[in-house]
């Protein structure tokens, strides 16, 4: 069913009784050309590019949990490419070109915000390493504005801009193209479109194993389920990556962290840009629903737990309301985490693991979601090539026996 | 919060201390090659269920020591010393 005002106004008319199912739920084949195994955000891209740009439909997105569920419905929506290097500079500008397009694509409200991602800078460094940032993002030709302290004032009014204020704003750095995207729309609409493609989203399916056959090459997965044949698998499961990996029989160098997220109780439009305080160490945006949506630095221990603790959920408030002083009031309605792969250059792997036929893309740490389209785009097409994407290239696996290192801890923006 | 077993001091609050990461990693000889100076560096087992791992009591005595500690309950295991290999406390349970 295509979605449209016309089959709002006939759902309308028929009291919303005629509305049919987003996707469908199939039982698992004995069999399919690829798995992919993960659900959420990269792994529904990846199948939906398949299918799209590839013409492979003969494909199985397996999800333990519920689709989405995992950290592509725990982030905190936001999206730009303002990364440092120009390997990532492509990448993730890649990705946000496709979001630019993705809901007339995908037929679907992402609800794509581009109200401009503001960095601020507290001191001379700050100024000094934005500029650096700006000036290498015009290099790679993406767009990027220095901003002087009264450009910011103006821009955020909510802002402690006083002479009191216990971190002065210098001025800061913008992305105007960067902002928000519903993340529960962007599973959803991948879902809907890979399904309507012919691929087979099997929730409520843990991976407990993989098959092998001659030369140790990957032929399927074993499930909770039972056993699925495939010619490929990839795997896309984010904080899950060493679990599936050890199953498998390798290492990555990925730690799973909590990364946690909060939102507050809705009020009116006060912040209308996505704002990041890196010295502070917390990112503020308000959404369609006005709540402030908080993020900030990772519990710093390994944890799969989805929930940090409030030794860092006390730190955060602390430093959104250094620079937002009048959120004091507000009350936190919800607080959560999802479980991020880190890898020591804050940059993703996708691409071959060394097990034949089985490929990876994982290590996208705190800045995933951003990349969903970029992380799916590239795994679809190893998977169905045998070949990295060209965008992919830079970031294998390799590169952590080389030290090719592609170190973008500054612009992931989060204390690693 | 997070309290953790300090050796000396008792259990304090989680914030009190630094992690460390995986413990019993030892450094490989100068002449290692690449791909073992790599795993030494960067590649971990990342365990959903008993981690091995060392933290120093930073805002406290300072002493570094040893626990084993479930990711995804957070529970202690075992406490040792930062020199020590782990004791049969540190067993993995089913996760």
């Amino acid at each position: 069913m295509r979605y449209s005002a016309l089959a709002l106004l006939r759902g309308a008319l028929a009291a919303h009784r005629n509305w049919t199912p987003a996707w469908r739920s199939p039982e698992a084949k004995s069999a399919y050309d690829i798995i992919i195994v993960g659900g959420g955000g990269h792994g529904l891209a990846a199948a939906y590019y398949l299918a799209r740009n590839h013409g492979i439909t003969n494909v199985a997105v397996l999800e333990r949990g519920w689709l989405g569920g995992g950290n592509t419905g725990r982030n905190t929506t936001v999206v730009r490419s303002n990364y440092l290097y120009p390997e990532s500079a492509r990448l993730y500008d890649f990705s946000l070109r496709l979001y630019e397009a993705l809901s007339r694509e995908l037929n679907f409200n992402l609800m794509l915000s581009q109200r401009g991602h503001v960095m601020l800078a507290h001191s001379r460094h700050d100024l000094e390493s934005l500029t650096r940032w700006a000036n290498a993002m015009h290099m790679h030709g993406i767009e990027a504005e220095l901003l002087t302290r009264e450009q910011v004032g103006e821009l955020i009014p909510a802002l402690d801009m006083s002479a009191a204020a216990r971190y002065p704003v210098l001025g800061g750095f913008m992305q105007r193209r960067g902002g928000t995207a519903r993340h529960d729309a962007v599973a959803w609409g991948y879902a809907r479109a890979a399904d309507a493609l012919g691929v087979d989203i099997i929730q409520g399916c843990e991976v407990t194993g993989f098959l092998k056959g001659p030369g140790g090459r990957v032929t399927g997965v074993q499930t909770q389920h039972g056993q699925i044949a495939a010619g490929r698998v990839g795997i896309a499961a984010a904080g899950h990556s060493s679990v599936l990996a050890s199953l498998a029989g390798f290492r990555l160098p990925v730690t799973s962290y909590a990364l946690q997220a909060m939102v507050t109780e809705p009020l009116k439009p006060r912040l209308d840009k996505v704002v990041i305080s890196p010295a502070t160490g917390a990112y503020v945006s308000q959404s369609d629903k006005g709540e402030m949506v908080i993020g900030g630095s990772l519990d710093l221990f390994a944890s799969y737990a989805q929930r940090g603790s409030f030794a860092v959920l006390q730190s955060v408030v602390a430093a959104t309301l250094a620079i937002f002083p009048s959120f004091s009031r507000l009350r936190l309605m919800r607080q959560w985490s999802g479980i991020v792969d880190v890898v020591h250059d804050s940059s993703p792997i996708i691409g071959p693991t060394p097990v034949p036929e089985l490929y990876i893309n994982c290590g996208w740490g705190t800045g995933g979601f951003k990349a969903i389209p970029a992380g799916g785009w590239t795994l679809a097409h190893v998977l169905a090539t045998g070949r990295n994407h060209e965008l992919a290239e830079p970031f294998q696996l390799e590169r952590f026996t080389t030290g090719r290192l592609i170190d973008e801890a500054a612009a992931s923006g989060i204390a690693h | 919060m997070m309290q953790l077993p300090c050796p000396w001091c008792g259990l304090r609050d989680e914030n009190e201390f630094v992690c460390g990461g995986t413990t019993h990693i030892s450094r490989p000889e100068l002449a290692a090659s690449d791909a073992a100076w790599g795993e030494y560096l960067f590649f971990r087992d990342n365990p959903r269920g008993v981690h091995l791992e060392r933290w120093r009591h930073a805002y406290g005595c300072g002493v570094w020591f040893n626990i084993a500690r479930h990711t995804l309950t957070h529970e202690v295991l075992a406490v040792y010393a930062i020199t020590e290999p782990p004791p049969a406390a540190a067993q993995d349970r089913t996760s």
